[in-house]
């Protein structure tokens, strides 16, 4: 990389020293904003939305092998009833005769119907670890088992794209290209390119009013070329697109009703940022409550209401975005599975493989994808967890390659080697 | 390199020191090693003129050598002279610091417990929450593991104290290391404990790291912050925290070598999951902590070193002190970085591994750059690099003469060099406090504000720390953290932060407003502020208004 770069930029010439290319990126973008370029609507490009279910969802209660006798002989009191032995609502959601879903999930039936949603089950992580703190270390930053690195996955994706077509105007990239609705910044985003990481859209916001707010912004209207004013301009302008987006007075479409559980509410606003047209590209969101060792209960219980308010929440996004879900992809995660015996507590302890959703965008709905392993003691992992048939890493490539275009996965994924051969075909 | 010249007697010393700021001269704190020896006082003058003005000077070098100055400390150093208040950070035992151990001793109960207690507090109160929820299993209730642990803490207070301290520890370890950041006269040792830290860098929500962070900050960085590498090192790697953030403690010999002989002979039950071999902490020992990523190791001395580490870990039932188990050390003979180790040995494998890692040139340069970007420039001159990595491995690793070899160069004092480095969120919140001549936090809410703007302290969860350069922290989410923070402390939401009654502002509120932004751009922004801020500055409505805006501006967000 060459650190030493001459800038010239209107009337500005100058050295600047040991930069790297983002920075001279977004100095661009604050030497236009500095020229007074307006930022119209961006070009609608493709979104990606992910889910990060934390604590270890029981992959096994949330897309049900009601097909797997073993299923039912591992887990005598937490086993989900198969469709046709059901009465009333109790039973799994019939998906394809083997698979259903948890009935807690029963909104996202229509999905299926639609073609939209596609589950992939036994896919998840290679490392043997069972820290819940290291398998989320390694899922965002793509890299299993190895611990030195620095940057998230979904980070180094926004590098490697390069010039964009979702979140840029004039060639340069939106503030919002890339936001977390977390108070952090998470592991997955963490990295040379910038992202927003905002707990709330209100929050993201200079807390005064009128006149005082204005000065406050203005500390950072000038575009000097130098890495605090670059992201000053930045965040002047992030005020500036937001408040032409209103968000005080966003009104969900199609009647979607998002919960008001905190996952509710940060669906609802990353479907304002997108259809505000601000440029989202990538998106992040995370929820807890899924580490369920003691006491989960079957068809009702913790993990029911956990997946009702997951399930709310993503169908009144769905309903919400209406006919920009072609362009629009959620990715659903989580660090490991849980055994496939229930425990001494009425729980499940920390598995192995999981499984996830990819819903929306061009997806290959209808289906559970992926390699079924069984749950016969043999074809259990370590004879305790579903085994794994599918690495993370395939599906996540897929999803960037195909819905977001992404083209240096072997970058985007460093040591990983399984390639387009891998690929389950969720798109 | 010019031979320091020793040119102060210990009279003079204490004259020196008075004028400081600070009382006569004494000895480190309680809880410090005895030093063997004082710490080496020796002013270095100019080498040459200096590209930046006698001004500028004494704010560069609180700025760098500290975390900014408070009312007050910009005529102090401009009186003692910027190189005799260099000389003296860099000597931090002949600094009284007194009032701010007391402050600390008082303020920050949970910090202040052994390490060993804190893990037997912890264990009581999770094996009385297992009783509870066995109970409650049995009697056929079951009830979640939450409800378990409020019952238990609701039937013993005691247990309810225990509880409360392990929750608090972390909290109180930030409070207490932002506290002397603010509080400490000894600024420099403050400025090296917060490098370290990072170098060294934990994650307090691993497991039961937490129980480990306050002995980390109190007994093993701090006292050691400016003195051999390799005591560092060594107290880094038999830490509890490091041993147990980066699995070096459950790192044992693999079936395909032999363990040591001696020692407790127990034939280990087969394992319920693979163990053997964890190569995380030799992984980062080298890249990480000494010779760096291209330090010329390969993947086979990773391997190597974790052999030799094998045995490295903290006895939990002891209340996590470091332990050598000779059951768990790989016994056969290792080759690292070419050199080779004969077998049948014990702790002296890996004290050899340190002890070549800590002398490696590639050590030197590693350490000798990371330090000369934390206190001249991200990018810092190749040749000031040279010399401090020279100093190094002259000085056997000695860091104080290190760093006195960068912040007394001609380089340090460069015009580029002036402004040049943007504020860690940490080094932000803590100038602020200085600047607005705030009074430490007893509580966590200022502690809380640096994890709101990025850097949770204790809590960066790679080991590879926080970035030190200013393009990491700079982005549109960042800049209006902490413009908010400004606006937080400006309204006194702060605890220990009035800067409304502050004597200087009320003075400044019946002065004309040019007078009024001038005094705040001399109080907060060293005096120097763009013509852009200036002008904003004036259209505040009050000089309390001007303060939240000046700790906005671009200017306070560099030192």
């Amino acid at each position: 990389m060459d650190r030493r770069v001459f800038m010239k930029s209107g009337a500005m010439a100058l050295v600047t020293m040991g930069l790297s290319p983002s920075f001279l990126r977004r100095t661009a973008f604050g030497a236009q904003l500095a020229r007074g370029a307006s930022l119209g609507g961006a070009a609608r490009g493709k979104t990606l939305i992910c889910l990060f279910q934390r604590g270890a969802a029981d992959a096994l209660n949330v897309v049900v092998p009601f097909g797997e006798k073993a299923y039912y002989a591992l887990r005598p009191n937490l086993a989900i009833a198969a469709p046709a032995r059901a009465s009333g609502s109790a039973g799994a959601i019939d998906l394809d005769g083997f698979f259903g879903l948890h009935p807690a999930l029963a909104p996202l039936a229509p999905l299926w119907t639609r073609g939209m949603l596609a589950p992939v089950h036994a896919v998840g992580s290679p490392s043997a670890t069972r820290s819940h703190f290291d398998a989320q270390d390694y899922m965002e930053s793509g890299t299993p088992d190895v611990k030195g690195t620095r940057d998230g996955w979904l980070n180094r994706y926004l590098a490697l794209r390069g010039t964009c077509e979702a979140g840029c105007v004039h060639g340069a990239p939106s503030p919002f290209r890339a936001v977390a609705m977390t108070a952090q910044t998470p592991r997955i985003l963490e990295g040379p390119e910038p992202a927003i990481a905002m707990s709330s859209l209100e929050e993201f916001s200079v807390r005064a009013t009128g006149s005082a707010a204005e000065r406050l912004e203005a500390l950072y209207r000038a575009g000097q070329a130098d890495v605090v004013h670059a992201a000053g301009g930045e965040m002047f302008e992030a005020m500036r697109i937001l408040r032409a987006a209103d968000p005080q007075r966003y009104a969900p479409r199609n009647g979607a009703t998002y919960p008001r559980s905190p996952f509710g509410q940060r669906l609802k606003q990353i479907a304002q940022l997108i259809r505000s047209d601000v440029g989202l590209e990538v998106a992040f969101a995370d929820v807890g409550g899924w580490d369920t060792h003691v006491n989960q209960g079957s068809a009702t219980g913790q993990l029911a209401a956990r997946l009702d308010d997951f399930a709310q929440a993503i169908v009144a996004l769905v309903a919400d975005l209406d006919d920009r879900m072609s362009d629009v992809a959620i990715m659903t995660m989580s660090e490991f599975g849980r055994t496939a015996r229930q425990n001494g507590s009425g729980g499940t302890d920390h598995g192995h493989a999981t499984a996830l959703f990819v819903i929306g965008g061009d997806v290959k709905g209808g289906k559970v994808h992926g390699r079924w392993p069984g749950l016969e003691p043999e074809q259990l992992h370590e004879g305790r967890d579903l085994a794994l048939t599918t690495d993370f890493r395939s599906v996540f490539s897929e999803v960037a390659a195909k819905h977001l275009g992404a083209k240096r996965l072997d970058a985007l994924f460093p040591g990983y080697a399984g390639g387009e051969t891998s690929w389950v075909g969720v798109l | 390199m010019p031979l320091p010249i020793r040119a102060i007697a210990a009279p003079a010393l204490v004259t020196l020191a008075a004028l400081a700021g600070c009382a006569s001269p004494a000895s480190g704190p309680a809880s410090a090693p005895t030093p063997a020896r004082r710490d080496a006082y020796v002013v270095v003058p100019p080498s040459g003129p200096r590209e930046q003005t006698p001004d500028q000077q004494v704010h560069h070098v609180l700025d760098r050598l500290g975390f900014g100055p408070r009312p007050g400390d910009v005529e102090r150093v401009r009186e003692l002279g910027v190189d005799r208040w260099i000389a003296l950070q860099l000597a931090p035992d002949r600094i009284d610091d007194r009032k701010t151990d007391a402050f600390v001793a008082s303020a920050y109960p949970a910090y202040h417990l052994a390490t060993e207690d804190l893990v037997e507090s912890a264990q009581a109160v999770q094996q009385a929450v297992r009783r509870r929820a066995r109970d409650l299993a049995q009697k056929g209730d079951s009830a979640g593991r939450r409800d378990a642990r409020a019952e238990a803490l609701r039937a013993d207070p005691a247990l309810r104290e225990e509880a409360r301290r392990t929750r608090r520890v972390v909290a109180d370890a930030q409070a207490a290391k932002l506290a002397r950041a603010v509080a400490s006269e000894r600024q420099l040792q403050e400025v090296m404990t917060d490098f370290w830290e990072n170098h060294f860098s934990v994650y307090s929500g691993k497991g039961l790291t937490r129980l480990f962070i306050p002995s980390y900050d109190r007994d093993v960085i701090r006292p050691r912050a400016l003195g051999r590498f390799r005591d560092l090192l060594g107290a880094v790697a038999k830490s509890p925290a490091m041993l147990f953030y980066l699995d070096q403690a459950r790192s044992m010999v693999d079936s395909t070598h032999a363990p040591l002989r001696g020692g407790r002979s127990r034939r280990l039950a087969a394992p319920r999951r693979p163990r053997g071999l964890n190569e995380n902490y030799a992984r980062e020992l080298m890249e990480l902590h000494t010779l760096g990523v291209d330090g010329g190791y390969t993947q086979h001395d990773v391997i190597e070193v974790a052999r030799a580490l094998t045995g490295w870990t903290m006895n939990a039932r002891e209340g996590g002190t470091f332990e050598f188990r000779p059951a768990l050390h790989d016994a056969d003979a290792k080759t690292v970085l070419g050199h080779r180790m004969p077998a049948a040995r014990g702790i002296e494998d890996g004290e050899e591994v340190l002890d070549l890692l800590a002398r490696s040139p590639a050590t030197a340069h590693h350490i000798a750059r990371k330090l000369a970007v934390r206190f001249v420039s991200d990018d810092p001159p190749p040749a000031l690099v040279e010399r401090a990595a020279r100093t190094f491995l002259d000085t056997d690793g000695d860091i104080r003469e290190t760093v006195r070899t960068i912040v007394t160069s001609p380089e340090f004092f460069s015009r580029s060099a002036y402004r040049a480095k943007v504020k860690s969120p940490f080094e932000l919140v803590a100038s602020a406090l200085r600047a607005t001549g705030a009074s430490p936090d007893s509580t966590p809410r200022t502690a809380r504000a640096v994890a709101s703007l990025g850097a949770p302290i204790f809590g960066r969860q790679s080991p590879d720390g926080w970035p030190e350069t200013g393009d990491a922290w700079m982005n549109a989410g960042a800049i209006l953290d902490r413009i908010n923070f400004g606006v937080a402390l400006a309204a006194g939401r702060l605890p220990g932060a009035s800067p409304a009654r502050t004597a200087e502002l009320e003075r400044l509120r019946s002065a004309p407003r040019a007078e009024q932004a001038d005094a705040v751009v001399d109080a907060l922004l060293g005096g120097e502020a763009s013509p852009a801020t200036r002008e904003i500055l004036l259209r505040g409505e009050s000089p309390l208004e001007m303060v939240g805006l000046a700790l906005g501006a671009p200017e306070f967000q560099r030192r």
